[in-house]
């Protein structure tokens, strides 16, 4: 009797708890799995405005026109150049923040360290737009704080519009991405450095190691491991790029240069005309960054017998 | 003499350390510094790009003069408005789920968790996303800046290692006294976890803050727009800006030095929009690098 009475209560409370999480498990549908639906489109000829269904059903036409198209081709080439030339800088920059975190744990005076770690994160926290004003009151023409110096120095004569430039747009962008990130994610190297045993460093001061070769010897592999996750991840991320830094530092002139693939998906599918084309070619980004997702999980295993997800 | 020689080397070294992270920090504040200074001197001087190093002919109108700006006040409470809802709202629904998917008793519990945690992993991309925005009627809606950010399965992931790394004894003597779920919820999880919670927060609302581009593309209505926004405008659309300006000044200005010029109500957005950061940051820096770190760990 007792023990009836007590498997009621559970089965009602199993029923219970799944009904306290419906309404986000609902949210989860609508907002993760429900656009989904979206690659539809790709599928046909759509004009905003029109319901889907009376759109012309035009089947694998959009995903073709990519090859057959010469113009769409080259468009595609340059995006999908603009891509790489960015992710690759990415992952060459990826040590940066390494070198950043062995040198700044050589600092012994700790208000300095911790000075320095304080204010280098602090452009982590402000969005892309802001970022961009600051660009835009330190570069700008004639006002510019770098050219107002140059021409004081006299380098210059007139003002440089480093903005509307379509010169080592690649080289800005990496520029900015890093002055925004490297303290950020040098923390996480930084924290890897404490959590080395200190003994280890003892052990190789009375062996006679200098400073140089226990940053060598031992800080460096003793961080690597970290690098390697971090830098897996990075490359499952290759295509994407995101679109913000790209679309508020982007202008008629540098256009050429700085639309990597999520820009241009805007750019012609919000913008443009060719909605059901830039789905197309959203779709295939989609698919192709979940194989990278699941090589570079491979890689991991393989390589430290660990998964990354 | 070969020790003296270590240590004159281990000198230089330090020198150049310190002075390259020196220089590296100042280029790093130098841009705040550089608006702040700009805001508050001279709009002339401002205006020709005199104002480089330091303030000159200080005065503090620029704050006010440009809240007088049509739709910026409203800017600043939209902003404001997502950032605390949206905070609140996604840091206890975290804290919800979290606890929830403790709960072994859970009908299909497995199969909903992996069901909201996979979807770190998938993305269906921006356009498709619109669509289902516009279909769900969140186009020049509110809720927009609200309902699709507050299931965050990175958050709850954090929460639920939280809570099943605690005594359980709690839980139980409570539910012997026979306290439900949602009591249990409240008056024992939820203050207890607090420490995990401070770090989601502080996460969500930076990024609510600092949210630009789902007013780009789901906003046509000037009521909706955030400051981040309003700024990226400001940034691209110097004429519209110039008569916006026009239009928001008195016919009688006081003092012609200062009077808004375009390049001024930038700045002073721009600082607008940094201040709660800059104010919020100091305090909360512990709770950056610890939310890193927990990410790490999973990670």
């Amino acid at each position: 009797m007792q023990l009836k009475h007590k498997r009621k209560i559970n089965i009602k409370d199993k029923y219970r708890l799944f009904l306290m999480a419906l309404p986000f498990l609902i949210l989860t549908f609508l907002f993760s799995y429900l656009p989904l639906h979206g690659w539809l489109y790709a599928f046909y000829n759509y004009r905003p405005g029109i319901p889907l269904r009376e759109n012309e059903f035009v089947g694998f036409y959009w995903f073709t026109s990519i090859i057959s198209n010469p113009t769409q081709t080259a468009e595609v080439l340059r995006v999908l150049r603009n891509t790489f030339a960015m992710s690759t800088l990415g992952i060459l920059t990826s040590v940066l923040p390494v070198i950043f975190a062995i040198f700044l744990s050589e600092i012994k005076l700790n208000w300095l360290k911790k000075t320095v770690q304080v204010l280098t994160t602090l452009p982590n926290f402000i969005s892309w737009v802001l970022v961009y004003s600051f660009a835009f009151a330190l570069f700008s023409t004639n006002t510019g704080f770098v050219n107002r110096i140059l021409m004081q120095l006299g380098a210059i004569d007139r003002g440089i519009n480093f903005l509307a430039s379509n010169k080592h747009v690649w080289l800005t962008m990496i520029l900015w991405s890093t002055w925004k990130g490297l303290g950020w994610s040098a923390i996480m190297y930084l924290a890897a450095i404490t959590s080395i045993d200190p003994e280890l460093y003892e052990a190789a001061k009375v062996d006679g190691a200098g400073r140089f070769r226990m940053m060598w010897h031992i800080t460096v592999p003793g961080i690597m491991p970290t690098y390697f996750v971090l830098l897996l991840l990075q490359i499952a991320n290759f295509i994407n790029n995101g679109m913000e830094q790209y679309y508020v530092f982007q202008n008629a002139i540098n256009k050429d240069y700085i639309e990597v693939l999520d820009l241009y998906v805007y750019n012609i599918g919000m913008m443009g005309t060719s909605f059901s084309f830039a789905t197309a070619v959203s779709a295939l980004k989609s698919l192709v960054s979940v194989f990278l997702l699941m090589f570079a999980n491979g890689l991991s295993k393989f390589g430290r017998g660990e998964t990354i997800l | 003499m070969r020790r003296g020689n270590h240590s004159s080397q281990e000198k230089i070294f330090n020198v150049i350390n310190y002075f390259v992270f020196i220089v590296y920090t100042l280029i790093c504040v130098f841009p705040f510094y550089y608006l702040f200074i700009n805001t508050i001197s001279s709009n002339e001087l401002t205006g020709l790009g005199l104002i480089t190093f330091y303030p000159k002919g200080i005065h503090f109108s620029n704050y006010v003069q440009v809240l007088k700006i049509k739709g910026l006040p409203n800017a600043a409470l939209v902003s404001l408005a997502r950032t605390v809802i949206g905070t609140l709202l996604t840091v206890l629904a975290s804290a919800f789920l979290g606890y929830l998917f403790t709960k072994k008793e859970m009908w299909g519990r497995k199969v909903w968790y992996r069901f909201v945690i996979v979807t770190m992993y998938f993305n269906a991309g921006i356009l498709p996303w619109f669509i289902t925005m516009m279909n769900l009627g969140l186009t020049n809606n509110f809720l927009a800046y609200i309902l699709p950010y507050i299931v965050q399965p990175f958050n709850i992931i954090l929460i639920k290692t939280y809570i099943e790394a605690m005594p359980n004894s709690l839980q139980e003597s409570a539910q012997l006294d026979g306290a439900g779920y949602l009591v249990i919820f409240f008056k024992i999880i939820l203050p207890l976890i607090t420490p995990i919670l401070a770090t989601v927060a502080v996460f969500s609302a930076v990024n609510q803050w600092n949210s630009f581009t789902d007013t780009l593309f789901l906003m046509t209505d000037s009521k909706y727009y955030t400051l981040q926004f309003v700024l990226y405008r400001y940034l691209n659309e110097a004429t519209a800006l110039a008569s916006i300006i026009k239009s928001s000044q008195g016919p009688i200005n006081v003092n012609l030095q200062n009077m808004q010029t375009p390049t001024s109500v930038r700045m002073t957005v721009s600082m607008i929009v940094v201040a709660p950061i800059l104010l919020v940051y100091p305090y909360f820096q512990r709770y950056f690098v610890k939310g890193i770190m927990i990410g790490a760990v999973k990670g």
